[in-house]
This record gives structure tokens, sequence and C-alpha cells, in this order.
């Protein structure tokens, strides 16, 4: 099966030939596939987000290719304008991209650019705000009045409207408090749940996308230091420690046990799971 | 005695309406010295208690005493202001000058400082807060955490006894929020200077010396760490968390294990579940 | 792309020239744009230029980072240079065919007129390339004080344009920013006609303004906690003084200036 997204020997040098010359990813080969949660984890510099940029067009890589359903997404302006609506980017902070009078309007920016007609456009938007958890009634409020987590999510409609096989999401819970963040995280998984696309969620933070990815992969000096499911990752305590990267403190915390000598598994990085490998020390039933 | 004391402190941005104020007769009395962390979710009311603390907001009930100055009166403004100073969270939009140095003399040049007097503090500040090597740098160019530091120095060079950080982290990577949290924790150690610190994050709270926990413009849990955390179902209840280790000491005791709840750090926790579970070791 | 531009922007060093008190680099600047304009001859030129290449030398600014900063105003220099050689009139006819007549002395004001702007760039260029832009708006706020007589506020203009200086880096990555999230959404900002791409750029500018007024918010109550209450009472960590060669670059342009009107006298 051609995977639904794919780089083959990507490289992105910035300022080439200058005294500023900085390769921000180097040969990196990446595929995702339909169904797929990716969690892309890297800190500030690793090149994650240079990355992500090729995927949707934004960059135009120094060598190697990017293709979309087995197609490379360079070889035609057409074929970029096609891309931006399969590949779906949310950026940083995407509040911060509003601007139209009303809500509904700034969600119907994207389908309206790819020239899509009223009642599609109409559908869409309703589609995507029931998506993000905002209300009908919101819709025709000017988008500077609501609150921050809603500005939020009602930027991420503003993505989502374009119905995008791949939705890449760029730290989107940043500066939210966990109540905010987990409306966020709650509303992605539906999307992805409803459209059976691929997601693809960058993080800083292991702890959230530990509970929910398919599968993570981590950047490290512009290349991919560990690719797999979340339980074999976080197998790797130690060298995610090195890249510089804060382990979920219960895969911490099981990582500590097991090296003092409890006969737990390895990976274990939830609550819920490290809740059952240690009952099952105890026989699965506390104070037998 | 202490350096903050707020007295029946109600805050509203429309006194006239019915609404209910943002915040509701806050009684707080923060030590000199110590290092309180505030903790709440976004429209606690967390960060306009923290506008009062250096007179950017004025009570529209009760009394802000800092350093036994009222916030209220004008004539004390510019003194209460280089008692307690104050961090943001954007750190882009606090910085004043195109060099880290200069940026940092703003404060003092402000008070009218001495030129000479000025350059020491100034290097002083940046030393403390890890930045002077990137003293003649341009703000812009600089990683967020380090920016935040810079802040931090611009702060520091007034000699304030309190800094007041308003979510200083929220904006920023894990490292440089490692940065900032060490920083201040540094200055709180050494110079002995009050921090107060407003954050979403729970994690930042584990090294404070209070947690002081707000919602809807209420104090509801004010304690040690140690002594708020074990509150897992009021701190669930009111749209926070816990930090994951008290999260799963909390899971195990529903269970049925006998874990201590208040066992915050990784260390500690691995070390609680040792004990519990090491007599079953299989064979 | 945006990050590229090189105007106004500052290299750090420790030169004779990036010591020199910023009071004396504007005027000197000023003094050599006066110059520019009153020298007629190819003498009077001459020493100008030679001026000019004396300051860069002793600057250590690379050729390379003055020919980037004329980049962006080669246009203007070619279209003032195109229409000065097309519509001088004079005696030496060079080329005529259809309704065109090249005069030798159109070649000479094009020739003229091009080096004199790039002259002018330059000059500027070397002042912005080695002060720096607080000690630019420190020296206009000294040299500009007598003027608070008139109640002209001094001080807050030079405050607002340090900081002014200090957000246009800051407001290029943001507009680099949301420029990249539009075409995230299908944006398009360089196709179509004028009124197209007006229409295009409101997704941008309105995003931008909104940051903009958010920042200056944002930053007017940073710098009121940091006891800013204007410019009475306030001192200065690096306060400016006239040095040995402060006086002695102000006597070189000085004797440049009576030169050159003497150049002017004699009509050389």
């Amino acid at each position: 099966m051609t995977p639904l997204i794919e780089t083959k020997k990507l490289t992105h040098v910035y300022s080439a030939g200058t005294p500023f010359e900085h390769v921000a990813v180097e040969d990196v080969d990446f595929s995702a596939s339909r169904g797929e949660f990716i969690g892309i984890i890297g800190h500030t510099g690793s090149g994650k987000s240079t990355f992500v940029q090729h995927l949707n067009g934004l960059l135009k890589p120094t060598s190697g290719s990017v293709l979309v359903e087995g197609e490379e997404i360079f070889s035609s302006p057409g074929r970029i304008r096609q891309v931006r609506s399969k590949v779906g980017l949310v950026f940083q902070y995407p509040e911060y991209q509003l601007f139209e009078e009303t809500v509904r309007a700034d969600i119907a920016y994207g389908p309206k650019n790819m020239k899509l007609d009223k009642e599609e456009i109409e559908r869409r938007v309703l589609e995507a705000a029931d998506f993000v958890g905002l209300e009908p009634e919101l819709l025709d409020k000017s988008p500077f009045d609501l609150s921050g987590g809603q500005k939020r999510r009602a930027a991420i409609a503003g993505v989502i409207a374009m119905r995008p096989d791949v939705l890449i999401l760029d730290e989107p819970t940043a500066g939210l408090d966990p109540r905010g963040r987990e409306e966020i995280i709650y509303n992605i998984r539906r999307y992805h749940a409803a459209v059976n696309g691929t997601v693809i969620y960058i993080t800083h933070s292991m702890e959230d996308i530990a509970r929910f990815a398919t599968r993570l992969v981590v950047f490290s000096k512009g290349h991919i230091a560990l690719d797999g499911p979340p339980a074999q990752v976080f197998r790797h305590v130690e060298e995610l420690e090195r890249i510089g990267l804060t382990v979920p403190s219960v895969a911490k915390v099981m990582s500590i046990l097991k090296q003092r000598g409890l006969p737990v598994e390895d990976g274990v990085y939830t609550v819920d799971r490290a809740v059952e490998v240690l009952l099952g020390l105890k026989g699965g039933v506390a104070g037998a | 005695m202490n350096i903050i004391q707020t007295e029946k402190l109600v805050f509203s941005y429309d006194p006239e309406s019915e609404g209910e104020p943002i915040l509701k007769s806050l009684d707080i009395g923060i030590a000199s010295g110590s290092f309180v962390a505030v903790l709440g979710h976004n429209g606690s009311g967390k960060s306009t208690f923290a506008k009062h603390l250096n007179g950017i907001l004025l009570p529209t009930g009760g009394k802000v005493w800092i350093d036994g100055m009222d916030s209220a009166d004008e004539e004390k403004l510019l003194d209460i202001r280089r008692t307690v100073g104050m961090v943001f969270q954007n750190p882009d939009n606090q910085i004043v000058a195109n060099v880290v140095e200069d940026d940092v003399a703003f404060g003092p040049e402000n008070m009218g400082v001495p030129s000479e007097e000025i350059r020491r503090r100034v290097d002083e500040a940046l030393k403390d807060v890890g930045m002077y090597e990137y003293r003649t740098h341009a703000p812009h160019l600089l990683s967020g955490g380090q920016k935040q530091r810079v802040a931090i120095a611009g702060i520091v060079a007034m000699r304030p006894r309190c800094i007041v950080l308003d979510e200083p982290t929220a904006m920023l990577d894990p490292a440089g929020r490692r940065e900032v949290l060490d920083t201040v924790h540094r200055l709180n150690r050494e110079l002995g200077i009050t921090v107060v610190l407003i954050t979403h994050h729970m994690d930042e709270c584990i090294g404070a010396d209070r947690l002081i926990v707000m919602s809807d413009g209420e104090i509801i849990a004010d304690g040690t760490p140690k002594e708020v955390f074990p509150r897992v179902e009021l701190m669930r209840h009111n749209g926070l968390d816990v930090p994951a280790t008290v999260g799963l000491l909390y899971a195990l005791k529903k269970r049925g294990c006998d874990v201590p709840l208040d066992a915050l750090t990784v260390e500690e926790c691995a070390e609680a579940l040792y004990q519990y579970f090491k007599g079953d070791r299989k064979a | 792309m945006l990050k590229d531009i090189t105007l106004g922007q500052y290299f750090p060093g420790d030169t004779v020239v990036h010591r020199l008190d910023p009071r004396t680099k504007l005027i000197l600047t000023i003094l050599y744009i006066v110059l520019l304009f009153i020298a007629k001859s190819y003498v009077s030129y001459g020493l100008v230029f030679l001026f000019l290449v004396i300051c860069i030398a002793l600057s250590r600014i690379r050729l390379k980072a003055i020919l980037s900063g004329l980049k962006p105003l080669v246009v203007l220099i070619l279209i003032t240079a195109i229409l000065n050689l097309f519509y001088t009139r004079g005696e030496r006819l060079l080329v005529s065919f259809w309704r065109i007549r090249i005069y030798w002395e159109g070649v000479r004001t094009a020739a003229v007129m091009a080096l004199r702007i790039m002259m002018l760039i330059t000059g500027t260029l070397l002042l912005t390339y080695t002060t720096s832009p607080l000690q630019l708006t420190d020296g206009m706020e000294k040299l500009m004080n007598p003027l608070k007589k008139l109640h002209v506020p001094v001080h807050e203009l030079s405050m607002m344009m340090s900081i002014a200086l200090r957000f246009i880096p800051t407001l290029i990555e943001e507009t680099d920013k949301i420029m990249n999230a539009q075409k995230a959404r299908g944006a398009e900002f360089d196709t179509g006609n004028l009124i197209q791409k007006a229409k295009a750029m409101l997704p941008l500018l309105v995003p931008l303004f909104i940051s903009a007024f958010r920042r200056a918010d944002e930053l007017a109550t940073a710098m009121e906690s940091r006891c800013y209450h204007g410019g009475e009472g306030r001192t200065k960590m690096k306060v400016l003084k006239m040095a040995g060669r402060d006086w002695i670059a102000l006597g070189c342009g000085a004797a440049l200036l009576v030169l050159t009107i003497l150049l002017r006298r004699l009509g050389l």
C-alpha cells in the first residue's frame, strides 16, 4: 500500500552558502499511513518544525522529496495548492492568525480558497465547528470576543474545514491550562477517529502524547533518533533524557523500580498501565 | 512581617455591575524570603491577583499592603514597584531595548540610579541569571528561556525584595522552563528574594515552600505542596491536575494499596512504591 | 525572505568608527550629505569619495555588506539614471533614433546622479552599520535637547524610536509566521491583479495589527512596572562623552566642508 505521506532523504539547509549556514534536517526518511496518530517529539532546534513545514510544501527541500499518495508535491504550482488542502497544518498559537469579522467567515477562509461552492463551504464550516466543539451560536460572534481556548479551537477549525487527510498540529495545547488542554486533545482524537486520516502531533510534552499516540517519532539534531510505538520508545528512558527530553514521570518511576530489582516490564508510561503492572506484583489484589 | 499582605481584597473590572467579582475577598499574607506558588486554571483570578502586587491594578474593595505601604497610595507607587518587581508571560513584550545589557539597565535608569552604580547592578544581575556572556547580544536572537532570564535580570537590577512572575514559563519549551525555574529558585535561595510564582503547571510548584490554589477568585487550598497535592479530588474537581507521581499513587490507593500520597518527586515516588512492593518480588 | 533585509542593521565592532560618539557620527553624516549636494566638480566629488572610502576602511565594514545594503535600491538608482539619461538635453548628441535622443550631458548627469545616490546610501549605511540603534536614538535625543525648550517631546520621541527599532525584527518574524499560517489555509499572496493582491493582504495585515496593539499594551504595562515615568529624573547607564577622537573627526569634517566650499568658489 502506498503511504499517505512520505519523505525520501529530505534535507533542508538554511542560508546555504553564507556564514549562517545551518542544516536543520538531514536525510530524513519518513512515511505515514492512514489511521496513524503520530507524535513528533523533539526539543527546540531539533528540526521537527522545519520538517513538518515540508509536508504541505511551505518549505522546499534543499534535496530529497516529499510525496503525498505516492506523488511528488513540488511537481507543479497546482499540485502544491492541492496538497495544501490535503495536508492541513495548524501552527503554534494559531489564534494569532484569526482575522475575519465572524468566526464563521474565518473558518470558511480555507474552503473558500479551495474554490468550493457556497453550500459546501457552509456544510464544512458547521462540520469543523462541531469537530472542535464550538457551539453554533458562537459562529456569528467576532473571533476576538471568544475566550482563549475558544479562539484556539476556532483557529484549528479553520484548518479542519479543508478536510485534510493529514492533519498536522504544532503544539496545539501550548499555554492552555489542564482543562483547555484536555478539550483540545479530546477534539483532535475525535477528528482522527471520524476521518480515518493521519494526525501528526508535534509536542515537547511526552506526558500528553504518550497517552494517545499510536507511534512516536523522536527528532534530534535534524535526524529521527527513535521511531516506534510509545511502549517501545519509552524503553529508552536514558537515551531520551540524553537528547534532552522530559520523559513522563511514570516512565521514570517505573524505570527506577526496575533498576532496583522489581520485576516490572519495560516501557510502561501511563498511570493506568503502571497500576495494572504494580498490582500484578501482588497477584492482582492489593493487600494479598 | 509579611512583605505582602492583602486584606479582604476584592476586584472587579466593573464594580457597578451585579456580576461576580474576579477576586472575592482574598486574605493572603506572604512571608518575606519565602517561595510561594499560586496555581489555578485560566480565569481563576491568579493573574489578576498578581497584578495587584505592584500596583498595576488597584483593589476595588479591601487593601493590599506591600512592605507596609498601601498600594492605593499614589505617592508610594514607585516605591512599591521597586519593592515588588514583575515578570510577565511573553518575554518578547517586556524587553524594551535591542541590546541585552541596555534592557537590564532600563529599570535602574528609571529609578535615577547613578551611571556607575547601574553598570555594576546590570553586570551583577546578568551574572545572577547566568546571561552575562550574552550582555551585548540582541534579545530577539535569544531562545525563549534566555529572553525570560534577561527579563528577570531587568527586575533583579532594580534590587527588589520580591519578584512576582506571572506565568513566566507558559510560552517556553521544557528546557527554557527548567532554566527559568532554576534561576528563580537560586535567586530565592542565594539572594533571599521573595518569589511569587503564578503558574498552571503543577510540576513547577513541587519545589515551592508554599502552594496556594485559586479557583473562581477564591483560595481553595493553601499549604505546603506535600499538604496540597494529596487532595487529588479537590484539585481535579477544579479543573486542575496533580503531578503524575501523585496521580499514580492515588490510583494505587484507590485500588487498596496503602501508599503515601505526598511523595511528589520521581525519586520519592519510586522509593515509596519500592518500599510497598518490594516484599512481593516473585522469585 | 523578509529576514534578509539589511537596512538599518548594526554590525557590532570595536573600530575607531564604532567608538565615535553617535553625535559625532550623526553630525558627520549630515555634513557628508551636504557635501554631496554642494560638490560640483570631479575634484570635489573625488574628495568626498575619498572621505567615504577612508571611513569605510577605518570601520572594517566589508564591501559585501555595503553592496547587499545597496541591493534593494538598485531599481531606484536605475530609474533615476535612465530618466536623467533620456530627459537631459545638451549639445553633444550621441545617439538619435525614433524619438530618443541621448546627449553626452545626459550620460554625464545620469552617472553623476547614480553615483550621488549610491554615495548617499553608502554613507547612511555606514552610520547604521557602525552605530547601535540605541546609541543612535541616544545621540539624536542629545542633539535635539535644545528643542525641549520649545516643548518638543524629545525624550518621548527618542523612546518611541528605540522601541520601534526593537520591535522591527519581532514583527518581521511575526509577519513570516502569519503568512505561512495563511498559506497553509490556501492563501496566495503573489497572484492576481493589484486589487486581488491588496485583498489577499487582509488576512496578513489584520492579525499583524492586532498583535502589534497587544504587544504595545503589554509592553506599556511592563515598562510601567519597571518604574518608567517619562524622562524626568531618569539616568543613563551609558553616558555619551565626547572624546579627543570625536573632536578630531569633527575637525576633519569641518576642514572638508571649508575645502569644498573654496573649490566651488574657484569653480572647481
